[in-house]
């Protein structure tokens, strides 16, 4: 104990090291360009090392630090969202309120304006906090929706097979004809932008993937003795379904709905960086990035980097916890 | 074999139909009168009546659904209604080379980068090197497309000033070296996800072969190890890869419109992003089409080439 301690020590001084260059790097007034990528990497490449030291020695071996760096991350989004009218934030969406603050002023950790302002002046924290409430709004509305549809079409398509089988899969297979983002585009040439309608178009794209899996899941447990022992007991057809296979079934979705939603918030982020998603001024990730575009991000890269790092982590974050998830809860590990 | 491919043709069709009519009734959806959007506000009311018999608006869904297919399958895809007005099939196939080049070409750099790096990770499993190359794949797939794309443009077009930006050299020009150095950025950019994708499956599909008893009889025989890797290992390993190649091309068609409105190349991606956001109808029913109908051919076609690389399929799978 008296040898491990100085160890813990160190790691625990390590990580909080590795945040303190981090935030230095993000501030304008102690590095030159150049230096400060060097410097945040350093930071980053210390906390990753550092941390993950500092939670074996506190955890056992078995600790996984990009995971609970992912959950914290998801966590304090998650507060920060729920909060955001509380918080002490900047300005996000009236300009009429932000005609005294800076333009286009670079992020300072230690300032009133910590990421920064946008070209109206507007606090780049406040507008990537409500840009999150969107995203996360949109992206998982859409996921329950597409769940819950594709994965009752697909547990019925699996169960009774034949016919019916064959009817859903050249829908879902119509449904997979067209790329993705192609659909997306084409429903939102017919759509008002609302987050309402915005989240019903991402919901169509969750739905073949859904129904694929809850079909192939459903197809594996229903041969199986429980499920044949309740059909000789004489139990309806409906509560087969729901007592007997549902219960086998919503794991694996589960883990599927966990890396849908990421793959969801970048939809959405495409969408609006091409201006057919969320219109400004609302602020979210995506079109906070396309204020970015043309020549504004040579003279002031935060504008694009402050959300694209939000954008990063939150899809990063999901796309961790989603992966591991399914490789504990997938009996088939089915790719999309 | 001739049962399974008339079966599977006869699904493709029915599918095509039913994504063709689903684009189709997209107008039936669309909010507003496209024949007030044609002609501007303030018309007498028998100007857009008429624009809208000629238009063939007023007839009933379906027989306009059966003209607009009709003229579909003989190449006639309708008129933009914005002006001006330009054929939506010209428009179409003047695009359709752009978007084809930045795909393969991103494609290709993607295989070209990944098969390398894959197999040096897989030989040195757990190595250094490996995990440094797992840890970047997987942060390099939670980075979408046009935030990778602006980054790229920020380091190489605007500080460095290696490439251009906003500007295309159509193949047909002559300029080969011109033509590659202005899509290679846009291609790097589709690549870098897929790029990730391909070396982590790769990766793994690599490791379970080179476990494998003709991995070690070669070994044994005393095959270097390049040769091993690519003459035995790479065939058997690489099922995965030709699957996700065919799941991914949703993603490569996406990640291309995305680059093309980033770069602001003459592609199908910035053609319908245009049509989308000007609400020009037929020519985004006709591009959505046209992308649909190259999507499913060419996923029928990779269906069919898993049984050239894995002769156990040739029965089995179904």
């Amino acid at each position: 104990m008296s040898r491990t301690l100085p160890k813990t020590l160190l790691s625990a001084v390590g990580f909080v090291a590795g945040i303190a260059l981090i935030l230095l790097s993000a501030s304008p007034d102690y590095f030159v360009t150049a230096l400060r990528l060097v410097v945040a990497v350093a930071g980053v490449a210390l906390m990753i090392v550092s941390g993950s030291a500092l939670g074996k020695r506190l955890f056992g071996d078995d600790f996984d630090f990009s995971f609970w760096f992912s959950v914290t991350w998801l966590v304090l989004l998650g507060l920060a969202v729920a909060l955001a009218a509380w918080l002490p934030l900047g300005e996000h969406i009236d300009v009429a309120n932000s005609l005294d603050q800076p333009i286009n002023a670079s992020p300072d950790p230690f300032s009133a304006n910590p990421l920064g302002t946008n070209l109206f002046g507007l606090d780049l924290l406040a507008r990537s906090v409500y840009g999150a409430r969107s995203s996360l709004v949109i992206a998982v509305t859409a996921v329950v929706i597409g769940t819950v549809i594709g994965g009752a079409i697909g547990m019925v398509a699996g169960y009774f097979q034949k016919s019916v089988d064959r009817v859903v899969g050249i829908f879902t297979n119509s449904l997979l004809a067209v790329p993705p983002l192609i659909l997306l585009i084409a429903l939102a040439t017919v759509l008002e932008p609302k987050i309402r309608n915005i989240a019903f178009a991402l919901s169509l794209l969750t739905i073949p993937g859904m129904v694929r899996l809850a079909r192939a899941t459903t197809m594996l447990y229903a041969p199986r003795e429980f499920v044949v022992a309740a059909r000789a007991l004489g139990a309806t057809r409906a509560r087969i379904l729901f007592r007997e296979l549902l219960p086998n079934v919503l794991l694996p979705i589960l883990s599927l709905a966990i890396v849908m939603i990421s793959i969801l918030i970048v939809a959405e982020a495409s969408l609006s960086f091409l201006g057919l998603g969320i219109e400004p001024p609302e602020p979210t990730w995506g079109n906070m990035i396309a204020e970015g575009e043309g020549s504004v991000f040579e003279d002031y890269p935060h504008i694009v980097l402050v959300p694209g790092a939000f954008l990063f982590l939150t899809v990063f974050a999901f796309n961790l916890v989603g992966e591991k998830a399914r490789r504990r809860w997938d009996p088939r590990s089915v790719k999309l | 074999m001739i049962r399974r491919l008339t079966l599977r043709v006869g699904e493709m069709v029915l599918v095509l139909l039913i994504v063709s009519l689903g684009v189709f009734a997209l107008v039936a959806l669309l909010p507003g009168d496209p024949a007030v959007a044609i002609l501007g506000e303030g018309h007498a009311a028998s100007d857009y009546d008429n624009l809208r018999t000629e238009l063939g608006l007023n007839d009933p869904l379906l027989s306009r659904y059966a003209d607009w297919l009709g003229g579909a399958l003989t190449g006639d895809l309708g008129r933009s209604v914005v002006p001006p007005q330009s054929d939506v099939t010209d428009r179409v196939v003047s695009a359709l080379p752009v978007s084809v080049e930045i795909a393969v070409l991103g494609l290709l750099i993607a295989l070209l980068v990944a098969v390398p790096l894959a197999m040096w990770s897989a030989y040195h499993e757990d190595g250094w090197l490996d995990r440094v190359i797992s840890a970047g794949t997987f942060a390099v797939l939670s980075v979408p497309g046009f935030l990778a794309g602006l980054l790229l443009i920020m380091v190489f077009v605007n500080t460095l000033g290696w490439f251009p930006r906003s500007e295309w050299v159509r193949l047909g020009d002559g300029d080969l070296l011109g033509n590659v150095h202005h899509a290679f950025l846009p291609a790097l950019t589709v690549a870098l996800v897929e790029l990730a994708m391909f070396t982590r499956v790769l990766r793994s599909d690599l490791i379970v072969t080179l476990r494998e008893d003709f991995i070690l009889a070669a070994r044994a025989k005393g095959m270097p190890p390049l040769r091993i890797l690519f003459a035995d290992a790479l065939r058997p390993s690489s099922f995965s890869l030709v699957t996700l190649m065919g799941l991914s091309l949703g993603r490569l068609i996406g990640s291309t419109v995305i680059v093309e409105y980033l770069f602001s190349l003459p592609g199908m991606g910035s053609l319908v992003v245009n049509a989308a956001n000007q609400g020009d109808f037929p020519m985004v029913q006709g591009a959505v089409l046209v992308i649909a109908v190259i999507y499913v051919l060419i996923n029928a076609g990779i269906d069919l080439s898993y049984g050239y690389l894995d002769p156990r399929t040739r029965k089995a799978h179904v």
